[in-house]
């Protein structure tokens, strides 16, 4: 008997993590499958970016500690992923971001008061999707990347001009939702990408014990999709991969796994800590691949960057700090009666005695 | 419009009830009258959503070729194209996450879960997801998806095959539970929650799926979100839904031969709960049970005991009974007519009551 084996179409991403700017910000020679590297006006506007993103994270993270949000997980040191790959996303892509991706959605242009709801305990998702293309994150883990599969379905099913890119971590890699999602994108070949951020922690879990894989990226194989590795403190290259998955789903090619090397600097929210699971040598060491540090050498060495254009950034940073400061000062307003109003499209009477009940406690405790 | 069950309509008491329990109520557009199951008036009305609204999507394990285990989309796929009825891959959390994006997007998506149990892989997404997507975004996404769920025992399934799971989805806020036990509320209801823009948990009595009604589609029955009152009486109120309501019925029938007269409420949906025709109906009988197959603790009745109590406390003459599944995994084929409610054991609990109060 002879079997037909279909040899076509199976690949297994390279080992070398695609990069096109080293940690000394000089071009590396790795391979980098086809990709190209962005245009200095790319790369200038990336880099603005991710010191603002830097900033915006450092300000949330100290107000947290000031007691301003209840709490925040910030992804210091993942701006290159989060940053690089929101910037390749067209205004009509719909972006599905976790409770990690804050600079994703500033990146996306959500105001930071609205990014900062969820956190300082306003209500969940402060933001109106529809009018930033941008889900609520989820915190349910992998659960968003089969909403990016779905939202992808339809638009193909529509015709419409629209890709989605969700980010997930790996942690997250490991739960049944993301398989799922792998699988559906690739069987309906829907335009979604996957950007697997993996900064080597689950809260405490190291990658080691989250997977015995060799590179998360290899996942891909298994569904009959692309998988890249990508160093995902190298924006350059966090960029090209993504535009090209992007593209590649709007030509109708399916779906692309891109996993990002990255690392997070600090804890996985401000209750950990974790001096408890990693050492100061591994953090330092992940110093030396900084992508802001690496991508303003580069620029500085083409002429795209000088000390003035460096100042001018870092002064649009200082005055998102302010912005944040301010927005969190302020105290919210908030309507106690509203936790009625969104739970149904139509009516329900249980819902309004209940409301009932509360509007008599809040009369009686001198509430307007 | 006449009911039959099947087999053999004139032994089966649930006939001749269920004929004044939708004659009242239903209303169609003159059509030929026929005889049609619960699974063709369901068909029926995936059928006539598809038609009518462009957005409507039927997909989920074997709906499309196959038509569904139960048949239940039969044909459609064959109709409208693989664009619009299609076979997903399987895996609940993934049917039911993508129905969240295409909800998301402009879609209306009418998933099946093969069976009842076979929904728990989905639990996270329908709880944490769909219940929750308008409340979370304060309104601006709003998730009009319909997750028909067959369920309950009484067809000799093996395990995970009978489970009644709705209390899970009638304690989660922001999901409308819809259970129906008749052809025209099947194709009614059904049409309902796909036009509704709340996600609907659409949950089909499996061992009602054969019943025949005689009636012409379309059909307009009562509101999804109202009891009926399928059967008067001023004795007791027996109040069931999905499968209990033929038990409920035959209890009525047994009961009047002991001089007992029984009212008997179908409640058609279980989240909201429609406290008004409840409410009423126990304030001119006094008594009140509730009939279902899930187990007791915790269960649908203990809800329902407990608010009609609430309400109605002066009226009533008697505590509220639960007749239901005992507290165990829902057991094998050759056991499970020990263990759902039955008329007798319904008798019985009614005869419990000390009725010199
Ligand atoms: C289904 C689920 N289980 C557990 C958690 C609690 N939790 C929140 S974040 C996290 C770790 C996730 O790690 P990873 O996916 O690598 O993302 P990272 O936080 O590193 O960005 C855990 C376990 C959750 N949010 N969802």
């Amino acid at each position: 008997m002879t079997i037909d084996v279909p040899t076509t179409g199976r690949s297994l991403p390279q080992l070398q993590p695609i990069s096109f700017i080293g940690a000394d910000g000089r071009l590396t020679d790795t391979p980098t499958e086809g990709l190209r590297i962005p245009s200095d006006a790319t790369l200038t506007g990336l880099y603005r970016q991710m010191v603002l993103v830097r900033r915006f994270e450092a300000q949330v993270t100290h107000l947290t500690r000031q007691g301003r949000l209840a709490t925040y997980p910030s992804a210091a040191g993942q701006e290159a992923a989060e940053v690089g790959a929101t910037t390749a996303l067209a205004p009509n892509d719909w972006l599905f971001p976790t409770y990690r991706d804050s600079a994703a959605l500033l990146t996306r242009g959500v105001p930071v008061a609205e990014i900062l709801a969820a956190f300082r305990g306003d209500w969940h998702c402060g933001f109106d999707p529809h009018e930033y293309h941008t889900s609520p994150a989820a915190t349910p883990l992998a659960t968003q990347t089969l909403h990016a599969t779905g939202f992808a379905m339809a638009a193909k099913l529509k015709g419409e001009d629209a890709a989605t890119l969700t980010f997930l971590g790996d942690g997250a890699s490991s739960e049944g939702d993301t398989h799922e999602a792998f699988n559906f994108a690739s069987v309906w070949q829907t335009p979604t990408v996957f950007v697997l951020q993996n900064n080597q922690y689950a809260i405490s879990t190291p990658l080691r014990e989250q997977t015995n894989a060799t590179m998360l990226a290899d996942r891909a194989a298994g569904y009959g999709m692309p998988g890249l590795r990508v160093d995902g403190n190298d924006v350059a290259a966090v960029f090209a991969a993504v535009s090209a998955a992007l593209e590649r789903g709007r030509n109708g090619d399916g779906p692309t796994l891109i996993e990002c090397l990255t690392y997070r600097m600090e804890s996985h929210t401000n209750s950990d800590d974790p001096t408890k699971y990693r050492d100061t040598e591994e953090v330092e060491h992940w110093k030396q691949f900084d992508p802001i540090d690496r991508l303003e050498k580069y620029l500085r060495q083409t002429g795209a960057l000088d000390d003035a254009r460096v100042a001018e950034v870092a002064e649009a940073a200082e005055a998102l700090a302010a912005s944040v400061r301010d927005a969190m000062n302020a105290e919210a307003e908030i309507d106690p009666r509203e936790l009625f109003a969104h739970v149904y499209a139509s009516p329900r009477t249980a819902l309004t005695e209940q409301r009932q009940v509360l509007e008599a406690e809040l009369a009686a405790a001198g509430h307007a | 419009m006449s009911v039959e069950t099947g087999t053999d309509p004139t032994t089966d008491p649930t006939a001749v009830n269920a004929e004044t329990a939708t004659a009242t109520s239903a209303s169609n557009d003159g059509a030929t009258p026929s005889s049609v199951t619960m699974t063709k008036a369901l068909n029926q009305a995936l059928r006539d959503s598809l038609a009518d609204d462009d957005t409507v999507l039927v997909f989920g394990e074997d709906v499309g070729r196959l038509g569904g285990v139960f048949r239940v989309t039969e044909g459609l796929r064959a109709e409208f194209g693989s664009n619009r009825v299609w076979d997903s891959p399987l895996a609940e959390s993934g049917i039911i996450g993508t129905a969240i994006g295409m909800a998301m997007n402009g879609m209306r998506p009418v998933v099946e879960m093969q069976f009842d149990a076979y929904a728990y892989p989905a639990f996270e997404q329908i709880v944490s997801h769909v219940a929750k997507m308008r409340n979370r975004t304060k309104g601006r996404v709003s998730l009009p998806i319909t997750i028909r769920i067959p369920y309950a025992g009484d067809i000799g399934g093996v395990e995970h095959h009978s489970d009644s799971s709705e209390v899970y989805w009638t304690s989660t806020p922001g999901l409308t539970v819809v259970t129906p036990s008749n052809p025209a509320d099947a194709y009614s209801l059904l049409r309902e929650s796909i036009a509704s823009d709340d996600p609907v948990v659409f949950m089909e009595p499996k061992s009602r799926y054969w019943m025949k009604e005689t009636l012409s589609l379309p059909v307009t029955t009562a509101p999804m979100n109202r009891a009926q009152v399928i059967r008067e009486g001023t004795d007791v109120t027996l109040l069931a839904y999905g499968p209990t309501v033929r038990t409920a019925l035959e209890t009525a029938e047994a009961g009047a031969e002991h001089g007992l007269s029984i009212e008997v409420i179908d409640l058609r949906t279980l989240s909201p709960f429609d406290d008004e025709t409840v409410s009423a109906s126990v304030r001119k009988t006094s008594r009140a049970a509730i009939i279902h197959e899930a187990a007791q603790f915790g269960g649908y009745g203990a809800e329902v005991a407990a608010r009609l109590t609430e309400r109605n406390f002066t009226f009533l003459s008697a505590p509220i009974l639960r007749v239901t599944g005992f507290d165990v995994p829902y057991p094998s084929p050759k056991l499970e007519e020990f263990y759902l409610p039955t008329v007798e054991r319904v008798l019985d609990a009614l005869e419990s009551w000390d009725w010199e109060l």
